[in-house]
């Protein structure tokens, strides 16, 4: 088996003196009724000056950290892994449009299922959501569309429309800026007195950023209800994670700024669940943010234009598919005996019908209108805009005679 | 005289220049191993190794923050800004340090270096990956912004822009990239930045373009040579900033009319610019109000819809038709 190149995976504690949060200096904080702490998952204490790492199921599908095994019910197991399979044959079908010339460029999730979906299990509905483009998995947990998705990566702005009850933010493209608006609807959130948390991702390239380090010490300052998520898939585009750091790992960066961390197993959905719900339940008790690193790996393209095959080798890969979240979790599944080859085959063919249904609607409406380009510019849109409208719709009246 | 595309020639260009100047380095995210996401430097970091042929972190900022710094120590640096829309992370480093070492130093600390990028719609892109926005730089005093058209002025303006002794923005048409191939010269050509171009000699109106806008622009003034017999001249802008503004002039007063193309937001846009200067020093040969076929001022919209975003030829013969109707 080949070495893991990517990502270091020894255990990580700093040599840095243990430093303990102290919460009680902000006597202002708002008052908030956290909801009741579940009782099926516990997770390790997250404090600043130690980096825990989290695994609970290792690659065989057996359970390495017995402590913290969540003891969820098995519909709630059953809902989690469909939703992994679900942003799977999405993914899978979107890449067959795309090579079929009936979707654009996007970028595919296929490998990080396990910390999309991880990262959106403990949310609330009111909770908020600053998601980067490569979140498929997490934007269908949260109520996005599969007709929505399939529109807006082949260029119709409809896909954009935020879908009702959901308090999302539209992806960003641009590498780690959803994270400061996200820090900001935290800092928000907080003086709403709203007991709303918020959760934004974003890649291991986008570290590099100087705005994630700033959004840091904002969220830190500010103890606002948020928890950074950073999926270490491996590269942004050609780049292995070791360009863009000089540490061994990523979880170390936010202790800096006064912002305890995690390095968690991105493909092993337990963990993320685990990691997830504690950070989520800091957020909302008022003791502020928390980073989590989540090394999973990028198993297919960066995005439909690009060729790995340039930068990485298939032997990588390989090793990595034996890491695959999915098969994982379906091997501790079966083995609980929640699970079946008849469920498995089950429910991926409905996954794929439902994948296939959204299809059969993102055809229904992929129509472009070219007419409202303008209509979401302002409020009330300037009178000498209104004019440069009107010439605009003269255009598009004109082709359309010419037709 | 071999046939090229734009991005061979690009290619072509920072060979010739990594080859003949030991100082040239380029840098930039994914340009190293992968060659740059358009390939533009496919190739170079065998020929030239990783100390001139540096794949950066993923930070603009930084990007032309530290390739300020590398000028001043006597490099040249090449630095790729994998989008134009990206340069708005570097708008720091820009306006505050590489605009200004050269003059804030007293002439000690030049920035001899060059910021490529691509820009401009029509490739199908998400949000972002469309903007032209030129102004901005041309806004900037102590750059210079060029813009080539085509694979044979793409090589040897971005020769002359590793040259040249002060920062260059150098706005890459990556709509063009790949669209055309014309015999390029064994021989780098010499060319001067702040000189525009007359494509095509006419009498009747001239049309001012750059960039991507010159093949709507030329394929415009095929149709209204041959079908509407007029006899159109024609100007490739090529230098943004500093500005020919002497061939400009010298044109209009000869044709007395003019129609302006770019794909940027009208608003304070290049074509605001040579209509002021026209204004100036070519008024009294002015026969028509000059025209403008431009971007709208809005975001670059979702690319189901870019092509009606985009000026386009029948856009460009209707202007130049109101134009000259104009008494
Ligand atoms: C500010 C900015 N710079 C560059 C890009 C071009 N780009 C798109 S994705 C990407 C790599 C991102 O890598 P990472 O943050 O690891 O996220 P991943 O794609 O792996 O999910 C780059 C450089 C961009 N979108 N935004
Ligand atoms: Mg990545």
């Amino acid at each position: 088996m080949p070495k893991d190149t990517i990502h270091q995976t020894q255990k990580v504690t700093p040599s840095a003196p243990e430093i303990a949060v102290k919460s009680s200096q902000f006597s202002r904080r708002p008052t908030i009724t956290p909801p009741k702490p579940r009782r099926d998952i516990s997770t390790p204490s997250i404090a600043l000056g130690e980096i825990p790492n989290l695994q609970i199921l290792n690659e065989k599908g057996e359970v390495s950290d017995p402590a913290h095994e969540p003891k969820l019910e098995s519909a709630e197991h059953l809902k989690i892994y469909r939703a992994m399979i679900l942003a799977r044959k999405l993914d899978t079908r979107m890449l067959t449009m795309q090579r079929q010339g009936e979707m654009g460029t996007f970028a595919p999730g296929m490998g990080q299922e396990a910390t999309q979906v991880g990262q959106i299990y403990p949310l609330l509905q009111k909770d908020w959501f600053s998601p980067s483009y490569r979140s498929f998995g997490a934007q269908l947990w949260r109520g996005w569309t599969i007709e929505g998705l399939m529109l807006l990566w082949n260029g119709y702005a409809d896909g954009f429309n935020i879908p009702d009850g959901v308090n999302d933010l539209p992806f960003s493209i641009v590498i780690g800026s959803q994270v400061a608006t996200a820090t900001g609807v935290a800092m928000g959130l907080k003086r709403q007195k709203d007991n709303a948390v918020v959760v934004t991702n974003f890649g291991d390239g986008a570290i590099s950023q100087g705005i994630i380090g700033e959004s840091f010490n904002f969220a830190a300052v500010d103890k606002a209800p948020i928890v950074f998520v950073c999926e270490n898939n491996g590269y942004a585009i050609s780049m292995p994670v070791q360009k863009q750091t000089g540490a061994d790992f990523l979880a170390g960066r936010s202790l800096g700024y006064g912002i305890p961390s995690m390095r968690v197993d991105g493909n092993d959905i337990l963990a993320m669940i685990v990691a997830m719900n504690g950070a989520v339940d800091r957020a909302r008790r008022g003791e502020g943010p928390t980073f989590l690193e989540a090394v999973t790996y990028r198993m297919s393209l960066h995005t439909t234009a690009d060729d790995p095959k340039v930068y990485r080798k298939d032997e990588e890969v390989e090793y990595w598919k034996t890491r695959c979240p999915i098969a994982r979790y379906e091997k501790y599944l079966i083995n609980k005996d929640l699970l079946s080859i008849e469920a498995i085959e089950k429910i991926a063919t409905e996954c794929e019908q439902e994948v296939l249904a959204g299809r059969e609607r993102f055809r229904e409406l992929a129509k472009a209108n070219p007419r409202v380009v303008f209509d979401y510019m302002y409020q009330t849109l300037p009178a000498e805009l209104q004019e440069q409208k009107q010439e605009y719709l003269n255009k598009l009246d004109r082709k359309e005679t010419d037709q | 005289m071999p046939q090229m595309n734009m991005a061979e020639s690009l290619n072509l260009a920072l060979d010739e220049c990594m080859n003949a100047d030991e100082r040239v380095c380029i840098m930039g995210e994914d340009i190293a191993v992968n060659g740059g996401v358009f390939r533009i430097t496919k190739g170079l970091l065998e020929k030239y190794g990783e100390d001139r042929v540096i794949d950066t972190p993923l930070a603009e900022n930084a990007i032309i923050g530290t390739a300020v710094g590398m000028a001043i120590t006597g490099l040249k640096p090449v630095a790729e800004i994998q989008f134009s829309g990206f340069t708005m992370q570097a708008f720091d480093q820009i306006e505050q340090n590489m605009a200004r070492y050269r003059n804030r130093s007293r002439g000690r600390y030049p920035v001899p270096m060059v910021l490529r990028t691509p820009y401009g719609g029509g490739i199908r892109a998400v949000e972002h990956h469309s903007e032209s926005r030129e102004a901005y730089w041309a806004h900037t005093p102590g750059l210079k912004v060029v813009i080539p058209s085509g694979p044979r002025n793409a090589r040897s303006l971005l020769n002359a822009a590793i040259n040249d002794p002060d920062p260059v923005i150098f706005y890459e048409p990556k709509a063009v990239y790949r669209a055309y191939r014309e015999d390029v010269p064994d021989e780098p050509e010499a060319i001067e930045i702040g000189k525009a171009q007359v494509v095509r000699t006419g009498s009747d109106i001239t049309l001012i373009a750059y960039g991507a806008m010159m093949r709507p622009t030329l394929e415009a003034t095929e149709d209204l040579v041959d079908l509407h017999n007029v006899d159109v001249e024609v100007i490739d802008l090529l230098s943004i900033s500093p500005m020919d503004t002497q061939t400009l002039v010298d044109s209009v007063s000869k044709t007395g009319r003019c129609v302006i193309v770019h794909e940027g937001p009208r608003n304070c846009g290049i074509a605001a610019e040579i209509i002021a200067r026209l204004n100036e020093k070519a008024f009294e040969h002015l026969e028509a109000p000059v025209n403008r076929v431009t971007g709208y001022d809005i975001h670059f919209p979702h690319f189901q819809v870019e092509q009606h975003y985009l000026p386009d030829p029948d856009t460009i013969i209707q202007a130049v038709k109101q134009t000259l109707a104009y008494e």
